[in-house]
């Protein structure tokens, strides 16, 4: 980040939550691939798939504008005035996909845990070995 | 009805899987008999839909009605067609095959296994028919759940393997969707025809080649793709036989068709996706020689079969690299090759197991004597996977050549060579040992050894007769299919 903020400030803030959600993205993959603990590694990955819905999100903001809903006396109808709503919709989706992920990694881990007693990555590889 | 065909496809599997399980409840054999039938009526909607598009070009269908780019639309054109009906094809016969499987379940818990596995049927030919860039993500992470479930059935082992595959099927997801997002924002589409019209004017930008590497990475996790394949030998090691053979025949297949759909018909392979493709070729050759190496250490067939697909994974992706017709032709035809023997051996080796318990290499000894069907088919497809006439599989690396010496890339014919002579010794090892070895002790000997069920050699036996004609029919296959097919270059 110590890079970032050396640089001059409009372009930084106009694509801060660019930043928002790359970090989001990255410190959710680093713990997938680096953490220690199962548990660990699946909120890593809900951690990395909110920052892809962040990243969506983002790029429908718009100021001045309003939800899209046609009312009478309402703003005029034309593109400017409302909020694009296919990101929202679109991420709808894809927190139901994250949801069901979860709920079926969680399923197996209660499994695994069942039959193995731990959920620590270095133990579970000694006792894969036996 | 047939003007709805395309949607029918998809929802015909995705209704059947909300059923199964209560049909399950009141008559299990119904809703195995319910299972094959949907499947087998997917199959003849996928061929009527070919035979349709090869008469009259792609076919377009509007879901509720909605006019494209705003509308989700499915696109049928002979390609989506023809990978439609391989995977119903494949599908119909492992839900025959599955009745073992189905049995060693607790008990009332088949009818949860059928839905799952209709699920992934239908996220599959979603994946296939879907002209929409998040359509495609939503079916990919139908078929992946479901196969995440399916996987998992296989025991303890088998849950942590699919635990990792969770995990890194995850992350492959999140690469699509974000490249997909990237896309989006630049063009404010998702419809894939309307994209390629949006191409030409953010070719050269610099999010537009970070959107096409995400989508890559993503796809190439999911295609087991040298060297992010590290959760495939696992998780296709402790699966259920049926499960192992429909995944390692059809699912990174069509992974594979959606690299191929987005690379050259949505991104008409222009500017970084043509960078990205010639990085590919290497990718390629490097997972080629790699695969057959680490297949050739593996002591468990299962691992050493898988291995094999990632060398064989290799071929495909090489195939794609190259933008000749006849390298892209040898790689669609590798395509469907590939899914019907490996599916063939995967199967063939979940009746070995299921009967002798062998496993390994050594376990495979005087196989031939105790289970001659089966090893006799064995034995076709792995002359195919080596790629001996008149077999399918010397037809379609036969064509990669031919395109591999028309574009001078000799790396490749030298690694299309060398891995096929690898494949060679690993297969002719075990071949060898089933044929002319003495039954080992491995694996108890039990009464009514010589029999097998013919739900599961049948099955077995009609992929080993499709890989003989696909071989013999190889040539009217890509006259009329597989040249229909291909992109306009």
């Amino acid at each position: 980040m110590r890079k970032g903020t050396s640089r001059v400030g409009p372009d930084l803030v106009g694509h801060l939550h660019y930043w928002f959600s790359t970090t989001l993205f990255l410190i959710g993959l680093y713990g997938m691939l680096a953490g220690p603990h199962l548990v660990r590694k699946l909120m890593a990955m809900n951690v990395m798939q909110v920052g892809v819905i962040t990243f969506f999100i983002a790029m429908s903001a718009k100021s001045g504008a309003t939800a899209p809903i046609a009312i009478e006396h309402g703003p005029p109808l034309v593109a400017e005035a409302y909020i694009n709503p296919l990101p929202h919709a679109m991420m709808l989706t894809a927190i139901v996909v994250s949801v069901s992920t979860t709920g079926v990694a969680l399923a197996l881990l209660i499994r695994i845990h069942r039959r193995y007693g731990t959920l620590e990555e270095s133990e579970l590889l000694d006792r894969l070995k036996e | 009805m047939t003007s709805h065909l395309p949607i029918l496809i998809v929802v015909i599997p995705l209704v059947a899987a909300i059923m199964t399980p209560l049909v399950a409840r009141m008559n299990v054999r119904a809703a195995q008999v319910l299972d094959t039938g949907v499947c087998l009526t997917v199959f003849l909607c996928a061929t009527t839909a070919l035979l349709r598009v090869l008469d009259t070009g792609p076919w377009h269908y509007e879901l509720g009605g909605w006019a494209p780019p705003w509308g989700i639309e499915y696109v049928i054109d002979p390609l989506s067609a023809g990978m439609a009906m391989l995977v119903s094809f494949v599908a119909t016969l492992v839900s025959i095959y599955a009745d073992a499987q189905r049995r060693q379940l607790p008990e009332g818990r088949s009818g949860l296994f059928d839905s799952l596995f209709l699920l992934l049927v239908a996220g599959l030919l979603g994946i296939v028919v879907a002209g929409d860039m998040f359509n495609l993500y939503v079916f990919l992470e139908v078929a992946s759940l479901a196969a995440y479930g399916l996987l998992s059935t296989g025991g303890t082992r088998a849950v942590v393997a699919t635990f990792r595959y969770l995990l890194l099927g995850t992350i492959a997801a999140s690469f699509y969707l974000l490249g997909v997002g990237y896309l989006y924002a630049m063009t404010g589409t998702l419809n894939m025809a309307d994209l390629t019209t949006h191409v030409p004017t953010i070719v050269g930008t610099a999010p537009f080649g970070v959107a096409v590497t995400f989508i890559v990475l993503g796809l190439a996790i999911k295609m087991a793709v040298f060297p992010l394949h590290a959760w495939q030998p696992d998780a296709y090691a402790y699966a259920p036989a049926a499960v192992t053979g429909f995944m390692a025949a059809v699912m990174s297949k069509v992974s594979a068709y959606a690299l191929f759909r987005i690379l050259y018909f949505v991104l008409r392979a222009e500017g970084a996706a043509a960078q990205i493709i010639s990085v590919m070729g290497w990718v390629a050759i490097a997972g080629a020689v790699a695969g057959s190496v680490m297949a050739l250490a593996q002591t468990d067939v299962r691992r050493m079969l898988a291995y094999s697909s990632v060398s064989q994974m290799g071929f495909i992706l090489f195939g794609f690299s190259l933008l000749n017709p006849d390298a892209l032709t040898g790689a669609l035809l590798h395509i469907v090759n590939h899914a019907v023997m490996k599916g063939c051996l995967f199967l063939a080796v979940g009746v070995i197991v299921w009967r002798t318990r062998a496993v390994t290499v050594n376990g495979f000894s005087g196989m031939s004597q105790r289970l001659p069907w089966t090893s006799a088919v064995f034995t076709l497809a792995a002359l195919s996977m080596i790629g001996l006439p008149p077999t399918a599989g010397f037809f379609s690396k036969w064509y990669l050549l031919r395109g591999a010496v028309d574009a001078s890339a000799w790396a490749f014919v030298a690694t299309l060579v060398f891995s096929s002579l690898l494949s060679a010794v690993y297969f002719f090892r075990l071949i060898e040992r089933m044929y002319f070895f003495t039954p080992s002790d491995e694996g108890v000997r039990r009464a009514r050894l010589f029999e097998v069920p013919i739900g599961m050699l049948g099955p077995v036996v009609t992929l080993g007769a499709a890989v003989l004609l696909l071989g013999l029919l190889s040539h009217p296959i890509v006259v009329t299919v597989v040249r229909a097919a291909l992109p306009e270059l």
